[in-house]
């Protein structure tokens, strides 16, 4: 196996151990804890009211916009990182490409903000 | 693989799988208890004029064994109403991601758990699950504090993503390199104009990126000023309101384990991390695979020094001021460090 994956299966190991340890965790406290059913403990807290309707209501998911503006950068991001690494191999050529690049996309975030949607209201 | 040399012994892959599996285990647990302990209990009580703990152990340093057998003995409760598959897969989420965070900081030059070429990258792309296990957290508990808290983490998180990440371009601009072991190579035994007497720290060249990285990870951390998902005077404690005993517990190692996580990879990214500046002494393999651990750990204590000190002093920011912060701000000064760092790379 190459070097390339056995780094890949260190990761899979260590979320395997992540998994194990929680669950160690998890075990060995079910070992000491009490267990007192007892039905209003059960309850949704919220501060001390009973809760009306549940917590899956209808509500505004204000992170919308942003999570699209995120994926937008994001993608940036991934084109920019290769070229990051190798910025002295393409000099001024990749330079200026790379700053017509960014700059078409901070005239999308210049949209953004003058369309008003960069406010968590 | 199986003839690589570690500390001059050589080791099958399942030994050296084991080595790493013990090795990550106190690189987690070591730095998040001693946050937990130094600055958490002890540098705000002094901050605050009182002592902290004092009871368990010299100076109360056992008091975090104290609290984990509490919360291991508390009553695990499920909220009836909870989405139980979720409720319980949220911790495992938030802290896998914090191990998985560490495995690309080299502790020295032959101490690395996994050595990607694409390793700073790896680490920002593993660190953002932690979102979706907050969110999930959040959204599993079916109670109304917790979805605001959770929706807010999320938007919080994923605003301060970029800059981190942008921030994050402008040192593998100058180190040329995505591979941590690489970075830090490059600061020690870069140069500054000419001058190479301190290497070339990426703190002082990349003084931007370093600011704007150290906000973002202020955020991504969910500490003061940027608490607001877990703001405990608007929602309890919003997405972490549902859970009791020791699943509140692993939240709370995840947060701490994560700010050992970030402060080693700031220290790595921007101090060096575990090397010093070859012009001072010869970096000798042997020699900084032991001294190596413990250089990282100093700069990590004070990154994260830093970081509750910050944390301590201010108070929170409004929820729209943050976005307006992350959107307006830091993302545009980010983007300006790049071009700035890029031109200023092709030119000299």
């Amino acid at each position: 196996m190459s070097e390339f994956l056995r780094d890949y299966l260190t990761v899979a190991i260590f979320a395997a151990l992540t998994a194990g340890l929680l669950a160690g965790v998890l075990g060995l406290g079910k070992l000491i804890r009490p267990v007192r059913p007892q039905r209003d403990k059960y309850l949704s807290y919220e501060s001390g009211v009973d809760a009306v309707g549940t917590g899956w209501d209808q509500s505004p998911v204000r992170y919308y916009v942003f999570a699209l503006l995120f994926v937008l950068f994001d993608v940036e991001a991934a084109f920019i990182f290769p070229w990051a690494t190798q910025v002295e191999f393409y000099g001024w050529f990749g330079a200026i490409e790379m700053i017509v690049f960014i700059v078409i996309l901070t005239l999308g975030l210049l949209y953004a903000w003058r369309k008003k949607v960069l406010r968590w209201l | 693989m199986t003839d690589s040399v570690v500390l001059g012994l050589e080791l099958a892959y399942w030994q050296q799988s084991i080595l790493r599996v013990i090795g990550v285990l106190v690189a987690v647990l070591l730095p998040a208890g001693t946050f937990v302990y130094v600055f958490l209990f002890k540098m705000v009580s002094f901050m605050q004029s009182r002592l902290g703990p004092m009871e368990a152990g010299p100076f109360g340093s056992l008091q975090l064994l104290a609290e984990v057998g509490k919360w291991l003995q508390k009553e695990d409760i499920t909220p009836e109403r909870a989405d139980r598959v979720l409720f319980k897969m949220a911790p495992y989420l938030v802290v896998g991601t914090v191990l998985l965070t560490y495995m690309v900081v080299p502790f020295g030059p032959d101490l690395h758990l996994a050595k990607f070429d694409t390793g700073i990258f790896f680490a920002l792309a593993v660190s953002s699950i932690s979102s979706l296990g907050v969110l999930l957290a959040g959204w599993a508990s079916a109670n109304k504090y917790s979805l605001i808290g959770g929706l807010r983490a999320a938007g919080q998180l994923i605003a301060y993503e970029l800059p981190m990440i942008l921030a994050v371009v402008g040192v593998v601009i100058q180190a040329g390199t995505m591979n941590m072991s690489g970075i830090v190579a490059a600061q020690a035994g870069g140069s500054i104009f000419g001058v190479d007497i301190i290497g070339n720290p990426f703190f002082i060249t990349q003084f931007v990126g370093f600011v704007v990285f150290m906000i973002a990870v202020q955020a991504e951390l969910g500490q003061t000023p940027f608490d607001m998902p877990i703001a405990e005077s608007e929602l309890v404690t919003g997405y972490l309101t549902e859970y009791s005993g020791i699943r509140f517990l692993l939240f709370f190692i995840g947060e701490f384990a994560a700010a050992g996580a970030f402060s080693a990879i700031a220290a790595t990214l921007f101090l060096g991390g575990w090397a010093v500046p070859s012009a001072w002494v010869e970096l000798d393999n042997n020699i900084f695979n032991l001294l190596g651990p413990i250089i990282l750990l100093t700069k990590m204590m004070l990154i994260g020094g830093f970081i509750f000190f910050i944390r301590f002093t201010y108070p929170r920011f409004r929820e729209d001021q943050l976005q307006r912060l992350a959107w307006t701000v830091l993302i545009p000064i980010s983007l300006a460090n790049i071009l700035v760092t890029t031109v200023l790379k092709v030119a000299f």
